[in-house]
């Protein structure tokens, strides 16, 4: 599948039905909430019980607001579209929702902020969408702002999907202008699908705090307490996250066709399954003359 | 929106200086209840503008809060129940907010601000 960001502008990709598909797709609910659980865990809140107040910056339907919520976190959440905005307030999030562009900065006043999550949301401001767009002021204006209304030593923990190395580059050098701290976290590097991105950012100068918590799965061992739950995600059809996955490809014989084993293999399948099946015979996975 | 946003958001048009508070045109305003959490409101009381947290709050017709507040009076319960009424209770449903500085509107709909630029303003 192309990346959604080559296609349209986030305002117009994530239409009616794309927005639908995050409240009635119970495979994206999931995920949603798996990634939101790992970006709170990174953002490392004091463990006190105090409930704080956090920016979830692409809230879009909200599904990443509710893992807030339910960790007793009160949040404002920013998304530029309104299809998904709709389906928020359906759902009746706890949390504030604004109608707004990250690339315009966040308009918020400076210090107020316990830390903020994004998810899948950054990337965006990689693409110019419109003429008047340029990438690089607009991921200035998102970060710079970020950085002003977060409290200092307060983290950002952004999960993205890069589409290159010369965009997570650029995305990481405008952040560390801003001021921020910090560096990436790769959950499962190894994994094709697994693999999940984590910008994390803290506010204010390096310190024994801002050192990098380390990605999981990152030690060769794949997918430890995600390969049951992986191996579900298969048989689902609903694919949004999995970019660039290699297609499968079945084995062919340099000939041509896929071998007599193959064929009579499928054929025993399709026995098992009780279909009725021409028997084997020395004919089977034989071309046909060319007078035929 | 709650007030809680609302004391948090400040006009981001290029060139403005003074864009905070936005001022309020409510046309519908609602009260839901919410989870009272006494530390929340402690943790969240030094980073609350007041004078626009109280001129909000009356705007909606909620006139219960006192002009002036400092951190002792945290430890009565009753200033506590107003402060979180009117941070986490009282929300602007329908109407607009206004930027002080240059009188933009950005519509209130369905609780969502809208809060684009439009391109010469960035």
């Amino acid at each position: 599948m192309p990346r959604p960001e080559l296609q349209a502008p986030p305002e117009i990709y994530y239409n009616e039905s794309e927005a639908r598909k995050y409240t009635t797709s119970s495979r994206i609910v999931d995920i949603q909430a798996r990634i939101s659980e790992r970006a709170l865990e990174l953002l490392n809140l004091p463990n006190d019980g105090v409930p704080r107040l956090l920016l979830d910056i692409g809230c879009g339907s909200g599904l990443s607001g509710e893992t807030l919520s339910e960790n007793g976190h009160h949040w404002i959440g920013y998304d530029i579209s309104q299809s998904m905005l709709n389906v928020a307030v359906e759902r009746e999030v706890e949390g504030d929702l604004l109608l707004a562009d990250m690339g315009q900065g966040l308009g918020l006043r400076p210090g107020v902020i316990d830390g903020a999550i994004s998810i899948s949301a950054v990337q965006w401001l990689c693409y110019a969408q419109t003429s008047s767009h340029e990438p690089r002021l607009r991921l200035k204006a998102f970060f710079g702002s970020l950085y002003r209304c977060l409290a200092r030593g307060a983290r950002a923990v952004l999960q993205l999907y890069a589409e290159n190395m010369d965009q997570s580059e650029m995305i990481m050098t405008y952040a560390m202008r801003a001021g921020f701290a910090g560096g990436v976290v790769v959950d499962y590097p190894h994994s094709t699908r697994a693999r999940k991105a984590y910008l994390v950012l803290t506010c204010g100068p390096p310190s024994t705090q801002t050192t990098l918590p380390k990605g999981k799965g990152e030690d060769g061992e794949m997918c430890s307490d995600d390969s049951d739950e992986s191996a579900d995600d298969e048989n689902q059809t609903v694919g949004i996250y999995e970019r660039n996955r290699p297609k499968k490809r079945l084995k062919v014989t340099k000939k041509g066709g896929r071998g007599k084993q193959w064929v009579l293999k499928k054929k025993e399948q399709m026995r098992k399954k009780g279909h009725t099946v021409p028997p084997d015979t020395k004919y089977t996975n034989r071309k046909r003359k060319a007078r035929f | 929106m709650r007030l809680l946003t609302h004391n948090m958001l400040a006009s981001n048009i290029k060139g403005v200086t003074s864009g905070y508070p936005l001022r309020i045109e409510a046309h519908q305003s609602a009260a839901k209840e919410a989870d009272f959490n006494a530390d929340f409101l402690r943790n969240v009381f030094p980073k609350i503008d007041w004078p626009a947290l109280v001129s909000a709050a009356k705007t909606l017709g909620y006139g219960d809060l006192p002009e002036e507040a400092e951190p002792s009076m945290l430890e009565s319960d009753e200033f506590l129940r107003r402060f979180h009424h009117a941070l986490l209770e009282v929300h602007v449903e329908e109407g607009a907010l206004v930027c002080p500085e240059t009188g933009r509107r950005f519509p209130v709909n369905k609780g969502i601000p809208n809060m684009l630029l439009h391109e010469d303003e960035v």
